[in-house]
This record gives C-alpha cells, structure tokens and sequence, in this order.
C-alpha cells in the first residue's frame, strides 16, 4: 500500500475527516462538488496543510501525525503534484521547469538537464524544451506539468483537476494523451476531479468525497450503477457500456447494438445519462432505433426523481419524476420499453 | 504594445496649469543648460577635485546600494510574508526617511552613530569610524536611499503567486532555495527598479551626508556636496557642469525604468 491516510483538518466553517489508501499501481479518482474538500484532502498529503488529527504514511514511511509531533515538510516527501493551472514556473525554459524537481534533490546541473530532456521525450514535448511556459497550448503545458512532477521519481502522484483548464475541445484528446501517461507511470496515483467522464474513464476506483466526509468507494461501474446520494446520482450515476465502435454502431458486451449520431471506430466508452432515457409502457411507435423491451427490476427515490432499474437484453436505469412513476403505475416486474435517441449517448474512446 | 486611446478634449484649465506645470520643471533644467560653460566643460570634468568628488559618488553610491540590498531584501520578504505585531508601525519606521528632510536624518544619525553618540562611542572604541570616514557617508545614503528599495521589492512579494512557491516545495525545494529560485527570480523586475532607483537617490544624496558624514575632501565630498561647496566658492561654472552631469545620470535611470514608472497602465 503506497497510501495510507486519515486526514483531520478542521477550519473555522469546515472540517475534513476522510480516509484513503491508494495501492502502488492504482489510480484513485476522488471526486466531489465544489467546496467538499478535495483540494484540502491533497494539500493535507503533500504537508502544505498539516494535519489537525490523523496520520498520513507514504510509501511506508509516516510523514505526519500530530499526536506523535511528526511532520515531514513537503520538500522531504516522496510526492508529485500536478497541479490545477498547472503552475509552470514563468522564468523558466520547460526544460528547466522540469529539471527544477531533480535539481532541488542535489543532481548536477549537466545530469539533471539530460533527464528533463528524456521526460520531456516521453511526453513528447523535447522540441519544446527552450520555449517558455506561456507560450504552451493548455494540453502541452499539462504535459510539461506532469514531467515535471514525475521526474523525480516519487512514490505518490497526485493530479489537482488536471483537464478543468481546458475547453470542451481539446478536453478527449488530452484525457486520452493524459491516460496513457498515467498508465507508464508504475506508482499510486490520485486525481481529482469534478467531472463524471474523467472519473468513469480514468479510474481504477472512485472515492467520492462530500462536505468533508467519503460517503462512498467502488470501481466505476459499480459507482455508476449503484450510486448511494443524490450528488453521486447525479454526477456519476450514468448508464456506461463497454463496446466495439464501427460507423455508427456499437457492439456492447452484452450483445445489444447501440445506434449513435457520430461516426466511431474501435474500442469505445458509452454514456447515457439516465434522464435522456424515456420509460413507454408499451413498444414506442415511430422510428428510434435504441429501444429495448425489458422488466423494472428495482427503483430508487432522491427527492421528487426516481431511478428505475430496467433489466433486460441492455439493463438500463432511467430517471424519471416520482409524479411519472405514480401516473403510469410502474411498480417492480412492470414490463416497459426503454428508448434512448442516438444525439444522447455520448461515446468516448477506451 | 500600444493600445489605441479615445480622443481627450482638454479643457481649458486644465491644460493651461498642466502646461505651467511642464514648464515648473522643465525651466530649471534649461537654465542649467543655458548657463553652462560649454566650451570650459571638458576642463571642468578633468579638474582633479570634481574627479574626486564624482569617484567618491560612484564608490559610496554604490557600496550604499549593496548594503540595501543586502539588508533590504531580508526586511522587504518579512513585511511583506510575516504577519506579527508591529508590523505596520516597523513600516512607517522603515519608510520615515523617504518624507523626513534629509538633514533631520542627518542629525539622528549623528547622535546615534556619531563619535560620542548611543550606539557610536563603542563603534569608536572598536575602532570604525563613520563621521569623516567613507563609511560615514555610505551609512548615510543607505539610510536615505535603501527605502526606496524595500517598498519596491516589498510590493513584488505581495503579489508574488504563492501557488508558485507551493508547487517548488512539492519538488523538493527547501523555503531557501524556494526563494533563491522562484520568489527572488519571479521579482526580478522589481528588484531591478529598487535597485536603480535606490541608487540614483544614493547618488543624490546630500542632506543627510553634510550633516552626518561631513564635507571631507576625497572622504565624504561627494558630488551634490562638491557642486554646493565650488557654488558658493571659487568656481561656480563648475558646479553647473557638474549638476548637469547629476541631471543627465538621474534622467537616464528613470528614462530606463519607464515601463515600470513612468508609464500609465
């Protein structure tokens, strides 16, 4: 376990007691509304807070538990941070920014260049180490970010909203550039976040984290299909199919095809946010083409909407008001159809 | 970049008092020009005394802008990073010579670092002596000259983007090499101004140097002493050449830090 933490920071309006354990090798998605802690929770494991109560231990070794008055400063402990706006250092080529990590832990200056350089290889950015940080795209500059940060070799990664910086359209290409670096890294990785597409495609387990409390941890699809608040419901409560893209069809797991708008190929996610999907008592006249006949297996309240379960050749769950469920008189083992349009499914490649 | 700017109709008054202002200050400055010797000026300049006097300048204004550094930025990063009772009052403290007359500067330094004063009898016994002494008159143009660094440097790590320094610990930076490498580096602009404009006033310096360090030949005359005393003496052609000297040396620095100073944002 490369993790272990009980972090106890309390502020005047605000007290965060969560637990995490992150495993070498596993990357955990923490995932909260604005406010929840999330930021704190990662300043609390790089030492820029210290602990109130609690205890943080990093590769084995305890950097800080108050009730034993230890605490090991941020400089002395075995993290990279990836920070929000990634924070390049602005008087400096990318190749020094990425050398800075190495320098500050005694390398000479010669050596350390020449291991920035091959970070900045691996992210492919070496043709880029004379220029300054401003002049970087957003997705560049996360990359001089992430060299950056790995380039010491720390035992723990962790990545502060590290896609929030960008706009709608470069936000899959850098997600899918992000993946595959995260994936040669061979250590425990944390990222935050507050997107439901990053946590669902980046994650090995997401720990959502709510007011300062973990209110609830699991692999995503079990988080997506099974999501025990109404925030969590909302955020990443979604309907997520694994499946083979080709033209305008996907070939799920589980036999069914879905049709979408775009044009797809290869292995791809598929998302469908359970309010896009219409419950009919009967098979739907007219033309959509995503329809599946299927049995309510389980239905779920948070506040005035309810999560209805739908099994079938494609389980679904759907969110519709409570109002709707009472007028059509939809109870457990109610046979409905399920309809989703092609515009609504949004896919992402895997 | 310049950007493009809406035409502004002057009023009236407004345009006839900024005018008589230009001239308020731009008068002196050709009567200077318009009195001087020209065609003497080259002696001037290679008469020995005013050699020395212009050395002693370069040497103590110098020398007075390394102390400042060398104490400023400490004091600068703590008024501006450390929050502790006093903090306001120790400004005032630090910024009072910049508003108090340069002779009233002069006084106090006397009684505190003079040969009999609170702190000056023991320098005696240990043997530095400032009054008369080069020292005396580096002491007094630091004392002038080094708040305008600090203020300067002060405001630049106010503003500096702590995230920055937050994110060079994460790599491993102690809070020294933090400074050295980032907060230091980042203010460097700033640095540059203080540094400039501390000196150009040490280079001015007179009031507080007469009254505390004395008018010692070769000691403590610098320039601005060297042009009242020949003034009022032997050779007053020389002291307009020289004042031009001074008012050439000081516009260029402020023409040179115009981004920073003279432009309106």
């Amino acid at each position: 376990m490369t993790l272990q933490a009980h972090v106890r920071v309390a502020f005047d309006t605000f007290a965060l007691d969560a637990e995490v354990d992150v495993d070498d090798d596993e990357l955990c998605v923490l995932v909260g509304p604005n406010g929840a802690g999330k930021t704190t929770l990662l300043r609390a494991l790089t030492g820029l807070v210290p602990l109130d109560a609690g205890s943080v231990r990093i590769a084995g070794e305890v950097v800080d538990a108050p009730r034993d008055d230890l605490f090991v400063p941020p400089e002395r402990r075995s993290i990279g941070v990836v920070f929000q706006d990634y924070l390049l250092f602005p008087h400096m080529t990318v190749l020094e920014n990425v050398a800075f990590g190495l320098r500050a832990h005694g390398m000479r200056r010669s050596q350390a260049r020449a291991r920035a350089l091959e970070w900045l290889e691996r992210v492919g950015l070496a043709d880029r180490h004379d220029a300054k940080p401003g002049t970087l795209s957003g997705g560049q500059a996360q990359r001089v970010a992430l060299a950056r940060a790995l380039a010491p070799e720390p035992a723990l990664l962790l990545l502060d909203e590290p896609l929030a910086a960008l706009d709608v359209q470069h936000r899959a290409t850098v997600r899918r550039e992000l993946r595959v670096l995260l994936a040669g890294f061979h250590g425990a990785r944390i990222l935050v976040t507050h997107d439901a597409v990053d946590a669902l495609t980046l994650a090995d387990r997401i720990v959502i984290l709510e007011d300062g409390h973990i209110t609830q941890v699991g692999a995503p699809d079990e988080i997506a299909a099974r999501p025990r608040s109404s925030y969590v419901a909302d955020l990443v409560g979604v309907n997520l199919y694994q499946g083979v893209a080709a033209g305008h069809a996907i070939r799920l797991a589980q036999g069914a095809t879905l049709t979408v708008a775009e044009n797809h190929a290869g292995p791809v996610l598929a998302v469908v946010a359970p309010s896009a999907v219409v419950l009919h008592e009967a098979a739907p006249a007219g033309t959509a083409r995503n329809v599946w006949p299927g049995v309510i297996s389980g239905m779920e309240r948070y506040g005035d909407r309810v999560r209805v379960r739908v099994d079938g050749d494609l389980p679904i769950v759907a969110e519709v008001t409570a109002d709707a469920v009472n007028a059509l008189g939809f109870r457990n083992d109610s046979r409905v159809w399920a309809a989703v349009k092609a515009t609504e499914i949004a896919v992402f490649p895997s | 970049m310049r950007r493009d700017r809406a035409r502004t109709r002057v009023p009236g008054v407004a345009g006839a008092g900024a005018a008589v202002a230009v001239l308020f200050f731009a008068i002196p400055l050709a009567g200077l020009v318009w009195r001087a010797p020209w065609s003497s000026a080259w002696d001037v300049l290679r008469n020995h005394d005013a050699l020395q006097a212009l050395r002693l300048s370069l040497v103590t204004s110098i020398l007075a802008t390394a102390v400042a550094v060398v104490l400023g930025v400490p004091l600068a990063w703590v008024q501006a990073r450390v929050a502790y009772p006093g903090r306001t009052l120790v400004r005032a403290l630090t910024t009072l010579p910049m508003v108090l007359p340069p002779v009233v500067g002069g006084v106090a330094l006397s009684l505190a670092l003079g040969r009999r004063g609170l702190v000056g009898q023991y320098l005696d016994d240990a043997g530095v002596h400032l009054p008369f002494h080069v020292p005396g008159a580096v002491a007094a143009e630091t004392f002038v000259a080094m708040p305008f660094l600090v203020l300067t440097l002060e405001a630049a790590f106010r503003s500096t983007d702590r995230r920055l320094e937050e994110a060079a610990r994460t790599l491993g930076a102690s809070q020294l090499g933090v400074f050295r490498r980032v907060t230091l580096p980042l203010a460097r602009p700033s640095l540059v101004a203080g540094v400039v404009l501390c000196w150009a006033r040490a280079l001015g310096e007179f009031g507080a140097t007469i009254t505390f360090a004395g008018n010692f030949p070769g000691k403590t005359q610098t320039l601005p002493l060297f042009v009242y005393v020949t003034r009022e003496g032997s050779n007053p052609d020389a002291a307009i050449v020289l004042s031009l000297v001074l008012v050439v040396v000081s516009f260029a620095v402020l023409l040179s830090l115009r981004d920073r100073w003279l432009s309106v944002r």
